[in-house]
């Protein structure tokens, strides 16, 4: 009982040590105790005050080693040489050995390098003798301050760079800037995961301030390097269109080729020229595959749109979906087979009638205490 | 509270060592445990005196070779400021004043500097953390770049409140604060006395501080009085510095070199 008592609360003792003055006797002392107790809510841990867990260096090496093992023994089981067994291998020997029906793709077993798995973490600052090693440890936040010295380094060169270019009389204002149109600055998040350390908003728009500093002067061509290596490209440029290649087959006869998608259908199509307006799909006739009228409106509206309703033939293939799905993306990979054969302001037309844009519309799934996606259960007030 | 003092001694420290010593507090005779010396190792012999050759002359590093008062002189380091901005527990380290002009008096700062330049060379004949501070942005890089050369820290950027009072929860735990802390400039950019004085003063962390005709000196250790302002005494000060630092870690690989030492961690 006393352990089990023991076990829930923890018990402090406070004790006094009284000496005896006076040097007739030996010194005796008295040890006076008070019992503090203590509940086991104080000692609890507070974990949303401990942040992320810290992983030892050790740790993270053992599992680097047992990650290799694991990878060569996967290999052997899979029949495989462990020397050449890349990710991809690793990946799909996973999904085939346990395969998992699970949406969310972050919670299939998947087998990774440590470095993906644990989060990047520094390692201890200082060496055995105590000293940091980094020479601008004690400002708190190292990495960035060292990046802010480095970048002024550089401004300093390139302003040097420029004072001997006027010395030497051989200053021009017209010195090629680098193209920075196709990239963009880092992000903070991304420059808190170069840096491995917390960077606030006001420190990021100092160092951009900087960075855009060194760019204003005239010959920062030098350090385009340093520069781009804090430069992203960017994702999306302005897309036009992609035209099929006109090819042309032996008899000469010219042709394009091209693939579209509605809903689950997905089609490809080959349109040749100097044809009288057949149209097969999937070896059948369209009469037969498309009986009804609006099927076959939709596989004409592009022919009947650019106005060249007599002058192809079409080969369509087409699989999944419904009628309608299968209708509408044959329309999409007509009217893109055809660009090749209309000339730009067609093609500007077509786009404004919606023809080259793949239609996003899927089905809606349907949830859980509703009839369908939206229609809900009939509502009882009472 | 003597007699608890004893006591304590008696229950805790001093126990493995047995010789019986007597002697007397306040009339009462006592008999108590009195250390006796241990065999010292050859290594500990070696290692004390490397420690202690230094310190029996009194310019070890010939630190005075370094400067002279016409160097000074030409690193206009005897230019304070203005009379409305003296400070004024500067006054006894100014020389006069002309057109309203404070003018330090280059004879006390020579002396001041010799102390300064022999301290921090001890210093770091020890291996001790040398931290250099300014809060001037002109001459930021500078002092950044002289202390990597040098092998040491520098930190002249906005200072957190606990860095040195709060360091085990700023770095983590275990880490080691600055032994020597220089100030290239005391003042912070609004013109009052940087945090870091106090802070080591708390922290009983000596410093060094180039002393305008503006700042306060009496926080300081050792003050040195003499421009901050300019660039070319600026200059100057990290040239000195970094020479008596390196001279200072040379004498010390040369001196373990000599004795047949490994590089010792202290």
């Amino acid at each position: 009982m006393w352990t089990n008592m023991a076990a829930h609360r923890s018990t402090r003792a406070v004790g006094l040590l009284l000496g005896r003055c006076g040097g007739r006797g030996p010194v005796r002392v008295e040890v006076l105790t008070r019992q503090i107790c203590q509940t086991s809510g104080l000692c609890r841990k507070n974990l949303a005050a401990a942040g992320p867990e810290k992983f030892s260096l050790e740790f993270i090496q053992k599992q680097v080693e047992d990650f290799d093992i694991g990878r060569r023994h996967l290999a052997n089981m899979m029949g495989e040489d462990p020397e050449t067994f890349s990710q991809e291998d690793i990946d799909r020997s996973i999904a085939y050995l346990f395969p998992s029906g699970l949406f969310e793709k972050r919670a299939r077993p998947h087998m990774k390098h440590p470095d993906q798995i644990f989060p990047r973490q520094r390692a201890v600052q200082w060496g055995e003798d105590r000293r940091p090693f980094h020479f601008l440890f004690y400002t708190g936040k190292q990495s960035y301050y060292s990046l802010m010295h480095e970048t002024y380094g550089k401004l300093l060169s390139v302003e040097k760079h420029q004072d001997r270019m006027r010395s030497k009389g051989l200053f021009s204002n017209e010195v090629k800037n680098m193209s920075l149109s196709s990239s963009r600055w880092l992000t903070k998040e991304e420059l808190e995961a170069l840096l491995v350390e917390n960077v606030s908003l006001q420190d990021y728009e100092h160092f951009l301030q900087l960075m855009e500093r060194l760019l204003a002067t005239p010959y920062s061509a030098i350090q385009e390097e340093f520069v781009l290596h804090y430069r992203r490209q960017l994702e999306s440029q302005s897309k036009k269109q992609a035209v099929p290649p006109l090819e042309r087959d032996q008899a000469g006869v010219a042709f394009s080729t091209a693939q579209g998608r509605r809903k689950t259908s997905q089609s490809s199509v080959v349109l040749r020229d100097g044809g009288s307006g057949r149209i097969s799909v999937n070896g059948q006739d369209y009469l037969a595959y498309f009986p009804i009228l609006q099927d076959r409106e939709q596989l004409m509206f592009p022919l009947q749109f650019g106005g060249v309703l007599g002058r192809f033939d079409l080969q369509c293939s087409v699989s999944g979906g419904g009628r309608s799905g299968q209708a509408g993306a044959l329309r999409l990979a007509i009217a893109r087979a055809l660009l090749s054969f209309l000339s730009e302001g067609q093609m500007e037309a077509m786009r404004q009638a919606g023809l080259l844009t793949t239609d996003p519309r899927v089905r809606e799934r349907k949830k859980p205490g509703q009839e369908g996606a939206r229609k809900k259960f009939t509502w009882k007030k009472r | 509270m003597a007699a608890r003092a004893l006591t304590k001694g008696l229950l805790g420290l001093r126990q493995s060592r047995t010789v019986a010593v007597g002697y007397s507090i306040a009339g009462h005779q006592y008999s108590t445990a009195a250390p006796i010396k241990a065999p010292r190792l050859q290594v500990d012999d070696v290692s004390e005196k490397l420690l202690t050759l230094p310190l029996e002359k009194p310019d070890f590093f010939r630190v005075s070779e370094l400067f002279s008062l016409k160097d000074l002189f030409d690193a206009r380091v005897h230019l304070g400021h203005k009379r409305g901005c003296r400070h004024r527990l500067m006054e006894p380290y100014l020389y006069g004043c002309r057109l309203d002009h404070d003018i330090i008096d280059l004879d006390q700062t020579m002396e001041h500097l010799q102390l300064a330049l022999n301290f921090t060379a001890h210093i770091a004949y020890r291996g001790g953390i040398i931290l250099f501070i300014s809060r001037r942005r002109q001459f930021c890089h500078l002092i950044e770049t002289t202390a990597k050369e040098c092998g040491e820290y520098a930190h002249t950027r906005y200072w957190q409140g606990g860095l040195l009072t709060n360091a085990n929860i700023q770095y983590g735990p275990g880490v080691r604060l600055p032994d020597l802390i220089v100030f290239l400039s005391t003042l912070n950019n609004v013109f009052q006395q940087h945090v870091a004085i106090r802070d080591a003063a708390k922290m009983n962390i000596p410093t060094i501080g180039m002393v305008d005709s503006n700042c306060n000196p009496s926080l300081i250790t050792y003050p040195v009085p003499g421009n901050d302002d300019t660039p070319i005494t600026m200059e100057l000060y990290c040239r000195l510095f970094k020479m008596t630092i390196n001279r200072a870690k040379d004498k010390r690989r040369q001196m373990e070199l000599l004795h047949g030492l490994s590089p010792s961690s202290s």
